[in-house]
């Protein structure tokens, strides 16, 4: 057994949540560089620079890339050796957002009814999804999601019969009708298996992949290449002004599902792709 | 590369076309959801408005909070198509300009024309090379509504690109012909 104290966990979700929106990553970086290379509109172009200067000032001043700093989405993976002294683990990871995005000067998004609509002031409650794995470790990741390109995701129940065919379909068409919305250029997050609440999870997961990382499945690694290449002939480009460059990367998660079914989802991400890992 | 200063005079909305990179000069009021149904429900009341809109540019943004030193967080843009529903009606009222992202409805492109109007696009996600352009901001009313009330902010060389100019033309579908690969 090993323990993990109550305020370590607070102290390193409060990092976490600061480091995600103000240290966007090198991965992100190098996309809109060779985004750069491919870009045929001059105002296409002109907008990746922007985003290249706009990581610059943030990391300099410890300033959020996007005002939308998000919904504080938790992934935890919980090793059955870790026992959390001095409090409990989800009021531990509650406590360091609120902290985080206190001191971190983060945008506050969360209201506490989605009728009523009162803000909570402090950003909480996150959205924790939880894994126990073997091993005494406590890996938490941090990912903000904006609400501009969570607005365009969605899920749709595929059958069988619709094959890889009309799951590109519905991607393809989930991204024609977000255009503009989700700040392109995008990350798309797909869900393929599961069932009906499992694939939105799995849609979301895949968001969490750096850029450049190819799929250990070549069988997938194939399939999100494919999107990527079918999503850049929309035309939609940079900030949906027209232009090449929509999306820097496809992702893929499957899972197992049920002989009738065929789940699809897709979670847009926009180009602030954030997420920030530390394992205690 | 033009160059506006607010307000916005009929002559000055006529001089912008769908896809210009714009740089304004002067004062912009934010707003956005909360903020645009008190605007509304002002105007069916015949009551006065906290702000004259008259020739003036909304911003849709809420944006974070600001460092100590700061005029104010970083502020991109958010979603336009939430306030389509209020939009025709200060368009009407005498509004000119709106600063958001992403794509408005038919009834809103009819009113750009009809009210000549103009709608600016800026860089989402930009948030924190943007706020560099913003040198001042105070909250002037409904400070209730928190990151959602109205401010009044000064700026210098603020970026963008117009989306829906007053003759009909839109930046997003003409944009995504142009490039798109069949």
């Amino acid at each position: 057994m090993k323990e993990v104290k109550y305020q370590d966990i607070v102290n390193t979700v409060a990092k976490l949540c600061i480091d995600a929106n103000c240290l966007i990553g090198d991965d992100i970086v190098n996309a809109f560089k060779s985004g750069l290379k491919i870009e045929e509109s001059p105002t296409g172009k002109d907008i990746l620079n922007q985003l290249i200067e706009n990581v610059e000032i943030s990391k300099n001043e410890m300033i959020p890339a996007c005002q939308d700093t998000g919904v504080a989405v938790v992934f935890l993976e919980v090793g059955s050796g870790v026992k959390v002294t001095g409090g409990e683990l989800f009021d531990a990871i509650n406590a360091g957002v609120a902290k985080g995005y206190k001191e971190g000067y983060l945008r506050k998004s969360i209201v506490s009814d989605p009728l009523r609509r009162k803000n909570t002031g402090d950003n909480t409650p996150a959205f924790i999804h939880t894994e126990i794995v073997a091993g005494d470790n406590l890996k938490i990741t941090i990912a903000p999601k904006g609400g501009g390109s969570e607005n365009m995701s969605e899920v749709k129940m595929l059958t069988p019969a619709a094959g890889w065919e009309g799951i590109k379909k519905f991607v393809i068409d989930r991204v024609m009708r977000s255009k503009a919305n989700p700040c392109p250029p995008i990350i798309v997050g797909v869900g393929i298996g599961g069932n009906f609440e499992k694939v939105a999870y799995l849609a979301k997961k895949a968001l969490l992949r750096d850029i450049g990382s190819v799929h250990p499945d070549p069988f997938y690694a194939e399939k999100e290449k494919e999107l990527v290449e079918e999503i850049n002939k929309t035309g939609i480009g940079p900030q949906g002004f027209g232009g090449r460059v929509t999306a820097l990367a496809a992702f893929i998660e499957s899972y197992p599902c049920h002989i009738a079914s065929m789940p699809a989802a897709v979670n847009i991400n926009c180009h602030a792709a954030r997420h920030k890992t530390a394992v205690l | 590369m033009k160059k506006i200063t607010t307000p916005l005079t009929d002559a000055a909305v006529q001089d912008l076309k769908a896809g210009d990179s714009v740089l304004i000069t002067g004062i912009i009021y934010t707003g956005r959801d909360s903020a645009h149904k008190r605007l509304i429900e002002a105007l069916n009341a015949k009551q006065p408005l906290p702000v004259d809109l008259k020739g003036q540019i909304i911003y849709y943004v809420g944006p974070a909070p600001a460092k100590p030193g700061y005029p104010i967080g970083p502020a991109g843009p958010t979603t336009s198509e939430r306030m389509d529903p209020y939009t025709p009606a200060l368009l009407a009222y005498g509004m000119k300009g709106m600063i958001g992202k992403g794509n408005r409805t038919p009834d809103v492109i009819d009113a750009l024309k009809k009210y000549t109007g103009v709608y600016f696009a800026a860089v989402g996600g930009a948030a924190a090379l943007i706020a560099k352009r913003i040198k001042k901001c105070e909250t002037i009313a409904y400070d209730d509504l928190g990151p959602e009330a109205i401010m009044k902010l000064t700026v210098e060389d603020f970026p963008v690109v117009v989306v829906n100019d007053c003759y009909g033309n839109d930046l997003y579908e003409e944009g995504m012909k142009k490039y798109r690969k069949s």
